[in-house]
């Protein structure tokens, strides 16, 4: 067993070290040929890669979802060294802050001719919406909590992911319990003839470029904008504190950093982060009940997290698509009489375990870049002569 | 102004560092007076007096040595001193303004920096963003500064990037400050816990035993680098074990034993004190030589 | 907006049943207690929360269920078999002791494919963390999906058919209160049980041994005190008495027997060693009794549906306001 594990760290050690080798304008080309190669990849999917079982356009729709909350999740656990196993309330809080302002079986339903949104826009407008009270609760949550070290902090956030389904689940008079919210709304866009709905509808749903692929290509857009606003976080002292904290938070206080209130930005804009990921969720199910918000998939995200390498966004990202993509691409496909897709649990699970004996820190290793201006950087410190006057 | 590059180049540099690392923060106190006066300063552990009304004052610009056999309080002193430890009893006065119940973070704020025993470095940061961190306590931007890089941050970050390039000069390990922190060999890591306190702009340095483990070429190059911070400006509280160290480079030591301060004054002083030398009994004495 | 008619305030039903509401309680609290038992001593010696003991439990459920039906032959019907008293004492201990036997040999499985490596590699709390949750998954599905291929009629989605050895009838009234048969069974064999473990920690050179490598692993090797079988013997403590709590549960719920059933018991337990004091043995009797009370109020209080939000609002209640639990932690402080 060593020497096979010996060989394939081996191998992929060396694919990163190519990786590192690379100079940046050529990072650049490769991931704009990757990224270029991924959107139009529900267009002109290859075989070995489509999902029979399952639409592939849907496929990649839920991978952009999970990889938005990768990328959140990973802020939270990854650079700030935060065990949160309750992230999917979050997720939960988000989709259904869309489903109670949208959804016709909601009480607090704003929409029609009382409300204030009008079903185009009632989407759109509702994101940051979701995204506001979910940052909301993760303040709240947070204040108390974020005092609480280790693994009691992961306990904590476990109760509270639990008491907020469960309040969905019984505070049926708003949430409709666990029939769950239904006809929620979805940005009509390039409406046709068609498509009389706009791509987003559910009724898109043959071809191609139906409305998962849709979704996954907004998904795409908003990873991208998550992943250039958490950068500039990292590359500031923002960054520098969370890993500061990560790494030794008592010597990090003495140093003059306040723990406190940057874990709880790290806990605020993860959870809003997360929120966002709901509210694309509940505009392309279209239906958001209690089942799917569980600790199950709490431990999934986290998965996606530990896999891809925490403190790496982009890691995070390929973690979540290994967790999405692989149980769909099974779908389907029957091993001794059992259909494999089905056993995506019993796989998770042993790659968990074989993966924290022999890589616990996940398949990319956390690189992260926390200065803004690492050139300056540089030339500062190989001592070149500085062209500066010194001053007076 | 460009002057050919290899020869007034290493003064320029030298120019800018010195103005950047060195010492440029409002102080009340004048060169000479009392930076912190620590009186009847009482820590107690359940039963256990660790602190026992200890007195003693540090003047802006000096270097004060604290030292003791072990076990005589020096490290709890420290703590009650930088905020850690709040005291049972007593009263600590910081560039005229007492030291009350504050948060730890706060602790820079007031102007007091310290180093560790055991080496607490951040070990997955490269050595610049370590002491990146401290020079940021100084700064004001936060998350939604660094989330539009507004012109604030940006000038921020830069200042940042530049005076912490500069300490690295000054402790003379910036050829490795691109290097992650627990990858430093020992000797570096020492220093780069001293620069990234100096980034925090203390007005009061507190040095915990920074020569443990060093050979005595080492030593004596930390002697040169805590003058070189004293002649900047700074004032440096040392605590040590190594005789030679102390006696070497401060300009006055207070002696604890058992919780109370026993000795304090100029170190030839100390050497020949009868107390003192009883207190370290065993102590042969080429040692305290 | 209706918030009321979802959460009722029954509080006049909460008195008028207290001490029945209490005795019941006490009776799920025992089981709590005893699978809280083996979350705490592994927590207060490794400081690891292990998440897969729920799963140690549910296989437990099936040890006992395997005896019944395959050992001691009885099939799964809808009625109660009813033996008769010294009967059906003899094959619930049977059955108790083979579940014990499969949940003990699970849990020691537990520690040695998943745990040591991870120990010899001085992984993390994450890593534990991230492992037990795999272990927890790939059990649940391999009861969930394999198991159903190695014995026919087993695991899959469906829960067992229950076998019912013992309608549950009042045996006596005590102060206006019904006590049932099982009530008795299962207090009195939790009690027993409780015991027994409360003497072997306190008063064993084996729970020496336990405390010892809480407080200072390194110098109670030195002492002579094998780490790993201490460790290892932890772990099988934890797992006999989660099997015997299987058993138990079973004879309160016997169709409860299925992949899922030991993960939202697994939780409350966990709850109840937190609220005890995590890491403190009598802790964890003492909070597994409290939540099994608690539970039953909430219930009788707030409505049927709230009685698993009971166990979740103390937990997060308990770490905010006292996080060091009722009892404080204190393997790791000689004072078990």
């Amino acid at each position: 067993m060593s020497a096979i594990q010996e060989r394939l760290s081996a191998t992929w050690q060396r694919l990163l070290d190519w990786w590192d080798r690379l100079s940046r304008p050529q990072k650049w080309v490769f991931g704009i040929i990757l990224f270029t190669a991924v959107a139009l990849s529900p267009i002109f999917t290859p075989s070995f890669l489509d999902t029979p079982g399952i639409s592939f356009g849907g496929t990649m729709a839920q991978f952009a979802m999970i990889a938005i909350i990768a990328v959140g999740l990973n802020v939270v656990v990854g650079q700030a060294g935060l065990l949160d196993l309750g992230y999917v309330g979050f997720y939960a809080v988000g989709a259904y802050t869309v489903a109670l302002l949208t959804s016709p079986e909601s009480p607090w339903n704003k929409m029609g001719p009382t409300g204030f949104f009008s079903a185009p826009w009632a989407w759109l407008s509702c994101v940051p919406l979701a995204m506001a009270v979910t940052a909301l609760t993760g303040l709240i949550l947070g204040f108390p909590t974020l005092r609480l070290r280790g693994d009691y902090l992961a306990i904590v956030t476990l109760g509270f992911g639990e008491i907020i389904r469960l309040l969905a689940d019984n505070l049926g008079d708003i949430t409709n319990g666990p029939r769950g919210l239904n006809e929620i709304a979805f940005p009509h866009l390039l409406e046709s003839q068609q498509h009389p709905e706009g791509v987003f509808s559910a009724s898109n749903s043959r071809g191609d470029a139906n409305y998962g692929t849709w979704w996954f290509w907004l998904g795409l857009v908003l990873i991208v904008g998550i992943l250039l606003l958490v950068g500039n976080l990292e590359r500031s002292r923002v960054g520098r504190a969370w890993i500061a904290v990560r790494e030794d938070e008592d010597a990090a206080e003495v140093m003059g950093v306040n723990t406190f209130r940057f874990k709880l930005w790290a806990f605020t804009i993860g959870a809003a982060i997360g929120g966002l990921s709901g509210a694309l969720y509940a505009g392309q199910v279209q239906y958001v009940a209690p089942p799917t918000f569980n600790i199950i998939n709490s431990m999934l995200f986290l998965c996606a997290v530990v896999l891809g390498g925490q403190g790496n966004k982009l890691g995070v990202i390929l973690g979540a698509f290994i967790i999405v993509y692989l149980p769909n691409r099974l779908l389907g496909v029957h091993f001794l009489g059992i259909d494999v897709g089905n056993l995506k649990y019993l796989f998770f699970g042993l790659a968990l375990v074989v993966l924290m004996i022999f890589r616990p820190q996940g398949l990319f290793p956390a690189r992260q870049q926390l200065l803004a201006y690492r050139n300056a950087a540089r030339e500062l410190l190989m001592a070149r002569p500085s062209e500066k006057e010194p001053a007076q | 102004m460009t002057a050919p590059r290899n020869d007034t180049a290493p003064e320029t540099v030298k120019a800018n560092i010195k103005d950047l690392a060195g010492f440029h923060r409002e102080i009340h106190a004048g060169v000479g007076e009392v930076l912190m006066q620590i009186t009847d300063l009482t820590v107690k552990f359940g039963g256990l007096v660790a602190l026992d009304a200890v007195t003693f004052d540090i003047r802006r610009g000096e270097i004060l040595g604290l030292i003791g056999p072990n076990g005589a309080g020096k490290t709890t002193c420290f703590n009650a001193i930088t905020g850690v430890y709040r005291p049972s009893f007593g009263s600590v006065t910081f560039d005229g303004a007492p030291v009350g119940r504050i948060k730890r973070h706060q602790i820079t704020r007031l102007g007091i920096a310290r180093t560790f025993q055991n080496i607490r470095l951040f070990s997955e940061m490269t050595a610049l963003e370590n002491v990146m961190v401290g020079a940021d306590a100084r700064h004001r931007t936060s998350v939604p500064g660094a989330l539009i890089r507004s012109r604030r941050h940006r000038r921020e970050e830069h200042e940042a990037i530049e005076r912490s390039a500069a300490l690295l000069h000054f402790v003379d390990i910036a050829h490795r400050g691109g290097e992650k922190a627990k990858n430093l060999s020992y000797g570096d890591q020492r220093r780069l816990e001293i620069a990234r306190a100096l980034a925090t702009e203390p007005k009061l340095l507190c040095l915990d035993e920074p020569a443990a483990g060093f050979n005595p070429s080492e030593k004596s190059a930390l002697i040169d680098l805590i003058r070189k911070i004293r002649d900047d400006g700074y004032t440096v509280l040392l605590i040590e074990h190594d005789m030679r160290l102390v006696m070497g480079v401060t300009d006055r030591i207070v002696v604890l034993e058992f919780g109370r301060k026993i000795a304090d004054g100029l170190p030839t002083e100390i050497r020949e004190d009868p107390a003192v030398i009883a207190a370290y009994l065993g102590v042969p004495d080429d040692d305290i030589s | 907006m209706n918030l009321a008619a979802n959460i009722t305030f029954n509080v006049g039903g909460l008195f008028d049943n207290f001490w029945q509401l209490t005795i019941d309680g006490l009776s799920w609290g025992a089981i709590y207690a005893l699978v809280a038992v083996g979350y705490t001593l592994v927590f207060g010696l490794l400081r690891l929360i292990n998440f897969a003991h729920s799963e140690i439990f549910m296989l437990g459920m099936f040890g006992a269920y395997f005896a019944l039906d395959m050992i001691l032959g009885f099939t799964p019907s809808g009625n109660a078999y009813n033996k008769g008293v010294f009967l059906t004492v003899l094959y619930l201990g049977i059955a108790m002791l083979f579940a014990m036997l499969v949940a003990g040999s699970a849990a020691i499985g537990l520690e040695f494919i998943a745990y040591r490596p991870l120990r010899k590699r001085n992984a993390r709390s994450l890593t534990f963390l991230i492992t037990a949750i795999g272990m927890s998954f790939v059990i649940q599905q391999f009861v969930l999906f394999i198991l159903p291929k190695l014995i026919s009629g087993y695991g899959g989605p469906n829960a067992q058919q229950p076998i019912t050895l013992v309608q549950p009838k009042t045996q006596f009234t005590f102060f206006g209160v019904a006590v049932s048969n099982t009530t008795i069974v299962v207090i009195v064999s939790a009690l027993v049980l409780a015991v027994l473990t409360d003497v072997a920690i306190n008063r064993t050179k084996f729970g020496r041994g336990i405390r010892a490598v809480a407080q200072d692993p390194a110098t109670a090797t030195l002492m002579g005190v094998s780490r790993e079988r201490i460790i290892m013997t932890t772990f099988l403590i934890g797992g006999l008495l989660a099997g015997a709590a299987a058993l138990l549960y079973t004879l309160k719920v016997p169709q409860g027997i299925i992949y899922s059933g030991g993960f939202l018991l697994g939780i409350k337990a966990f709850s109840a060693a937190v609220l005890g004091g995590i890491g403190n043995l009598r802790g964890a009797l003492l909070g597994g009794l409290l939540l099994g009370i608690m539970e039953n109020y909430g219930q009788a209080l707030f409505g049927t549906q709230w009685r698993d939000v009971v166990a979740f609002v103390l937990l997060v209640l308990v770490l905010l306001i006292r996080p060091t639990g009722i009892l404080g932690e204190s393997l790791g402080k000689a004072r078990v």
